[in-house]
């Protein structure tokens, strides 16, 4: 036996362990701040254009003075839409994989395709679908060719949050579940998913304010007008988004009050992303109550 | 407990001939045979790794949910082979519940635990299952306990009362074997002795089979108790038998603490 060893407490460690402490504690004070200091400047150039007018008033071609109001409606109308597409196949690409796919090579292929579709440059979904919807398709600039393309970019990111979160459901669970004498199907559905849920719905609102936030897919598939009559929920007629919005008024250059438009359209984009991931909160902590 | 003057009148429930288990390429349990008396209470002693909770496993199929699994030999229930009788693994496991190692009642209320096995059979009237819930909860002995506060959490409980929850899910499906898998060893003395006392409650009209590194619990809650040593049974026997003369000298040096 080694006859000098020293266990004394060593100064050093407790040192770097407080300046780790201190490093840490900095740098998310320092993200926070600029994440402040980013929302500040949008809501402060933003907010003196934000009025009820500037909401509820249709947009205008050449004139000042245009509102925002289909362009709120095609945002939600579009994201709505995409997650009713991409939820069903997402949700059960991601329980296939979680729970039917053995461990082989096929599941390892697969998961390599999905994370390489999540990873795949919006604009090159865009045209992609400007490609295959708008043109060979025919369904030209519409609600359609940019739900289903967005759906697209939704697809890899909800089949990879369910797969992450079922298999993140402790096994003595599922071996209760199973105990009792149910199948599979069972277990997945009464156990599995409900255990899951705050994870998959987590990761649903991240996709939610990334569709939301699109603007490369949308503008090659949905375009950059909007229909004249409010509420359209025809699903073939074009649906610019406030991101393309946004994205239009700034680059086109026809209008007097561009940058305003621009400075309260971001302020409404912030504002709805907030309100949806509060909401969202309020949801997971209910879901978790309940569930866990 | 029964003892070595009287016969035993119970037939075999569980009956296993020459089975071996392998996991991968490895061999964990090697060439075992014996017979499970209906209404007695089995007791599987011997050291961690030597096979216990694997064997236990092997009687409701439960491994194959998670890994690939080779069991070789006769495993019968009833007299109907468990792995090539046709039987389907769903069924027997209704038929053969278990009690885990660490309690897992399920993240739901303490109704919804019981009611899980029921509403799988699609049990849906309300008075029938009320009926099966208290049933079962009394069976376990918690429903003194909980009768007033059903619609909470069950992960609100102690140790004790989530392990008695989960033997009360496992009874609300009417099994007629119960596996329990060391199911008192994150239990305190006062619970594990709860638990001992029901176990000599349940066996009236159940099989039970229990894996225990607790060789006194052996002692005090089995009719039979089986030593595994490395994947191979050295013995069984009355547990009267194997813990005052036992015939085989690899048994009576793991029982005194010469080895193990």
């Amino acid at each position: 036996m080694p006859a000098a060893i020293s266990y004394r407490p060593r100064r050093l460690s407790r040192v770097t362990d407080r300046v780790m402490r201190l490093a840490l504690w900095g740098l998310a004070l320092a993200f926070i701040a600029v994440l402040a200091v980013f929302v500040g400047a949008i809501l402060k150039q933003g907010w003196p254009v934000l009025n009820l007018g500037f909401l509820t008033r249709m947009p205008e071609t050449l004139d000042a003075g245009g509102g925002i109001k289909p362009e709120i409606f095609n945002s939600l109308y579009l994201v709505a839409l995409s997650l009713a597409i991409s939820l069903p196949i997402g949700l059960g690409a991601g329980i296939y994989m979680a729970e039917y796919a053995g461990q082989g090579r096929i599941l390892r292929f697969l998961r390599l395709c999905i994370e390489t579709l999540a990873a795949t440059p919006s604009i090159v979904l865009a045209l992609f679908g400007m490609i295959v919807f708008v043109q060979m398709m025919g369904w030209s600039f519409s609600i359609r060719s940019g739900a289903v393309t967005l759906a697209l970019l939704n697809i890899p990111v909800i089949t990879r949050v369910t797969e992450v979160s079922l298999l993140a459901v402790p096994r003595e669970l599922k071996e209760a579940s199973y105990g009792l004498g149910a199948t599979r199907l069972q277990t997945i559905l009464k156990v599995a998913l409900p255990y899951a849920a705050t994870g998959i719905l987590t990761g649903l609102v991240l996709t939610a304010g990334r569709a939301f936030g699109e603007s490369a897919i949308l503008v090659f598939t949905a375009g950059t007008n909007t229909s004249q009559t409010f509420p359209d929920f025809r699903l073939t007629v074009p649906g610019e988004t406030l991101s393309v919005h946004l994205w239009y008024v700034t680059s086109d250059g026809t209008l007097p009050d561009a940058r305003e438009i621009a400075a309260g359209t971001a302020a409404v984009m912030i504002v709805v992303l907030l309100v949806l991931n509060l909401s969202v909160r309020f949801l997971d902590r209910f879901i978790r109550r309940r569930t866990r | 407990m029964l003892s070595p003057q009287t016969p035993e009148t119970k037939p075999v429930k569980l009956s296993v001939r020459n089975m071996d288990f392998r996991y991968g390429e490895k061999k964990v349990l090697d060439g075992l045979s014996l017979d499970i008396h209906a209404e007695r209470v089995t007791a599987i002693i011997g050291p961690s790794g030597c096979g216990k909770s694997t064997f236990l496993k092997c009687f409701n199929r439960i491994h194959e949910v998670s890994s690939a699994v080779k069991v070789s030999g006769d495993m019968q229930i009833d007299g109907v082979d468990i792995y090539r009788g046709g039987i389907d693994e769903v069924d027997l496991r209704r038929r053969v519940g278990m009690v885990f190692q660490k309690p897992n009642p399920f993240p739901k209320s303490i109704y919804e635990n019981v009611a899980f096995g029921p509403r799988l059979f699609g049990v849906k009237d309300r008075a029938t299952l009320d009926g099966i819930v208290e049933d079962a909860l009394r069976k376990s002995a918690l429903w003194d306990e909980v009768k007033d506060r059903l619609k909470e959490s069950a992960t609100g409980m102690s140790g004790g009362q989530q392990q008695r929850l989960c033997i009360a899910r496992a009874l609300a499906v009417n099994p007629e074997v119960l596996l329990m898998d060391e199911p008192c060893s994150a239990l305190d003395p006062i619970a594990t002795a709860k638990i001992e006392e029901l176990i000599g409650e349940l066996k009236e009209n159940l099989t039970i089979v229990i894996v225990t590194h607790n060789m006194q619990q052996a002692a005090r809650v089995s009719d039979y108790t089986a030593f595994f040593w490395l994947g191979k049974l050295i013995e069984m026997d009355l547990t009267e038998r194997i813990f005052t003369t036992p015939r085989e000298r690899m048994t009576e040096d793991y029982l005194t603490g010469r080895f193990g």
